[in-house]
């Protein structure tokens, strides 16, 4: 049985587990007719062109797991920004650990998915929020949907900030051999509210991991909202990540994507600006070996006028790894003043290495200002002579440099320990003994 | 301690330098002048290694050794420095933790441990201090968006933390202001010993009576065409180049 029909026969099982009189039901049942009819994306899709899911679709993954595995906090605690104190929300094999979990309920709400979906008193949140920015047409979103019971449920009311920063965890611990996951987020900032979220997705063993994953964000007028997605699975852990971001006026969102590991990762990052005066930002950082996969699929949606959005990517490509960067923005015709920057570097330093970048501009406003390029590139020969005059190896040179193009992207990090943490991931990545600490 | 005989060198197939002789001893000051285009900057890319560049005939040896197949960072470690014409914009690597790397590889390849914080942190103070360069400015990008003149202090502030044993100093007085010509050119002569050597590449006398050579040397279409003390820095600036360019002609 392939994995589809495997999905839509388990769709039976998964309902004797929820409240099918629940209006989310209803949604479930949608989504999963269309999953049903449109099956996963092929390649002959023009969104899908040079990422294959075929090959995962032949594993026979488990779609639940047995219930509650456990992990020792300190076998899993480099996972974690433990330098700080955060909320945490933690979920092993696909279930919430609340041993490993803070989670809080203290004039904001940092919980579950499955407690929202089911306390009546998140209802109006649910009903308001739920799957109402998350793609209803596109297949993988509807298929998360339609199992859509566990997760992340943050709420963060009017005025109002968390104490700390709240980190959503998912391990798979390898007790299966192999597993799909299907967490569900959904994140609301409220009017003026501020919130910074770190996500992580972290396969414990080398046994093969699909995640199919939604976020859905609202930020409220005058929301501030941060999310730092870490990418830095092991080699047999394949994310699908499917975020989706409404803006009112005056927000600004910002995400940022490090992608440092994993065997295929696809990014579906969609902003959809609902207001003015909006600013949305997205800042990657991919470094890749082996045969490592990453695909970046952005959109911005400028529907109103007067916002602004900017991304910034930058990758280095190694061996048999490939990069895939499209970035789409849409500016309406209404949606005049759009400020929409959008840049993608990359590095590739083996011959085998690949990237296919490609802006994809739809521009219906005219007094718009719009700024796009991408480069591929090796690196400065004339800089590698200014480092290795001054006693640098070639090697170590050449690894500094591609320290410092990927390293300026991290500016607009919030939180300083997050920072130095990817700072040090990329220098460990990259191979490079940086004569200082970070 | 630097001989150079003969040397041949150029670029894809264009010959730069034609035939370069010249002796530099521990304690001297050499200055080389000459044309744009001459192949000064070429001269000091070939001694520090650039390996863009193809020895076609003749050597470059420090202290007895040939450093033919030695590679620019091993040159460095040797005691080799060269202060950019253009200094490379480095955006993402702080001046400090340049300095760092670039000191602890030198270390390194001496098989020395990493020299401890405190004692890097008091040389960074003292040279600093010696070029007169607010500490602010270091923990800056290297280079990046660094005025003409900042560039040219910094290079000489890497010299300083370096000390390396042969110094060439390619246009370092282009961009300086009077005041910090002078700062420059005084560090350059407090690290000035009996031991090591500068060459200094320029086009002013200015930055000479400052660094006073003990010999000049004009470089015209690559080859040193005529040598002298340092009074034919004073009739460089008086009359050109012309009289010389004659001079070889016939
Ligand atoms: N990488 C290169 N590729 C092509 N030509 C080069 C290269 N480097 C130097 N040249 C050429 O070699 C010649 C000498 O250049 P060089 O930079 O050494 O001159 P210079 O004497 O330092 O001049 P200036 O006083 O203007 O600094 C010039 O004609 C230059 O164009
Ligand atoms: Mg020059």
């Amino acid at each position: 049985m392939d994995l589809k029909d495997k999905l839509i026969s388990s769709f039976m099982a998964f309902e004797n587990k929820v409240d099918v009189e629940h209006p989310v039901h209803d949604i479930r049942s949608e989504a999963i007719k269309n999953f049903e009819e449109k099956g996963f994306p092929s390649k002959k899709e023009e969104a899908w062109k040079y990422t294959s899911l075929r090959s995962l679709q032949k594993v026979d993954f488990s779609i639940f797991p047995k219930e509650s595995n456990t992990l020792e906090y300190k076998e899993i605690k480099k996972y974690f920004l433990h330098e700080i104190d955060t909320y945490k929300i933690v979920f092993v094999d696909g279930i919430y650990s609340s041993f490993l979990s803070e989670t809080t309920h203290d004039g904001v709400d940092i919980c579950l998915m499955s407690a929202a979906l089911t306390k009546p008193m998140y209802k109006q949140v649910i009903d308001m929020y739920f799957n109402k920015v998350a793609s209803k047409e596109e297949s993988l979103t509807t298929l998360n949907t339609a199992f859509s019971r566990e997760g992340a449920f943050i709420y963060i009311p009017k005025n109002k900030m968390p104490r700390k920063p709240v980190e959503i965890l998912h391990f798979s611990t390898g007790n299966e051999a192999s597993i799909m996951l299907q967490p569900r987020n959904l994140i609301v900032a409220e009017e003026n509210a501020e919130l910074q979220v770190i996500e992580r997705h972290q396969s414990l063993t080398s046994n093969e991991v699909l995640t199919n994953c939604v976020t859905e964000i609202f930020a409220a007028e005058r929301a501030i909202v941060d999310y730092y997605k870490i990418q830095n699975d092991a080699k047999t852990a394949s994310l699908i990540d499917n975020t989706y971001i409404d803006q009112k006026s005056n927000s600004v969102v910002k995400v940022h994507t490090f992608s440092f590991g994993g065997k295929l990762t696809r990014n579906n990052l969609n902003f959809y600006q609902n207001g003015e005066y909006i600013d949305s930002t997205m800042k990657g950082v991919t470094i890749l070996g082996y045969k490592q996969h990453v695909d970046h699929h952005t959109l911005v949606h400028h529907i109103e006028p007067n916002c602004e959005s900017h991304q910034d990517y930058k990758g280095i490509y190694g061996e048999n790894s490939t990069g895939v960067f499209n970035g789409k923005i849409i500016v309406d015709k209404i949606a005049q003043k759009t400020n929409a920057f959008q840049q993608n570097n990359n590095i590739l330093i083996s011959d085998k290495a690949t990237i296919n970048t490609k802006p994809q501009l739809e521009i219906f406003a005219d007094d718009v200002k719009c700024s796009h390029g991408c480069t591929i590139g090796q690196l400065d020969e004339e800089a590698l002579f200014y480092l290795q005059s001054r006693g640098i190896p070639k090697k170590e040179a050449r690894a500094l440099l591609m320290y410092a193009f990927a390293n300026n992207v991290l500016e607009s990090v919030r939180i300083t320990e997050l920072k130095t943490r990817i700072n040090k991931l990329i220098a460990e990545k990259l191979g490079v003994r940086l004569g200082f600490d970070l | 301690m630097l001989k150079i005989n003969n040397l041949h060198a150029g670029i894809e197939g264009n010959e730069i330098l034609k035939g370069i002789n010249l002796e530099v001893k521990a304690g001297e000051v050499h200055a080389i002048m000459g044309p744009n285009g001459s192949g000064k900057s070429t001269l000091a890319a070939v001694i520090a290694g650039k390996e863009e560049y193809e020895v076609s005939e003749g050597s470059v040896v420090l202290e007895g050794e040939n450093l033919e197949d030695a590679s620019p960072e091993e040159r460095a470690h040797k005691g080799i420095f060269l202060s950019f014409q253009y200094p490379v914009e480095i955006p993402g690597v702080s001046v400090t933790n340049f300095m760092k790397t670039a000191i602890n590889e030198t270390r390194k390849a001496k098989g020395l441990e990493d020299m401890p914080a405190n004692e890097m942190l008091k040389m960074i103070r003292e040279k600093s201090e010696l070029l007169d360069i607010d500490r602010k400015f270091l923990s800056r990008s290297l280079n990046e968006g660094f005025s003409g003149g900042e560039k040219k202090r910094n290079e000489i502030f890497q010299l300083a933390m370096l000390e390396p044993k042969l110094a060439i100093l390619d246009e370092t007085d282009s961009g300086l202001d009077i005041d910090a010509l002078r700062i420059v050119a005084n560090g350059v002569n407090k690290l000035k010993s009996k031991d090591n050597a500068v060459i200094v590449i320029t086009h002013y006398q200015r930055l000479l009576d400052y660094i006073i050579p003990d010999f000049v040397h004009v470089l015209h279409e690559g080859k040193i065409v005529k040598s002298g003390t340092k009074e034919l820095a004073h009739e460089l600036e008086d009359k050109g180049y012309d009289w010389i360019k004659q001079e070889t002609a016939v």
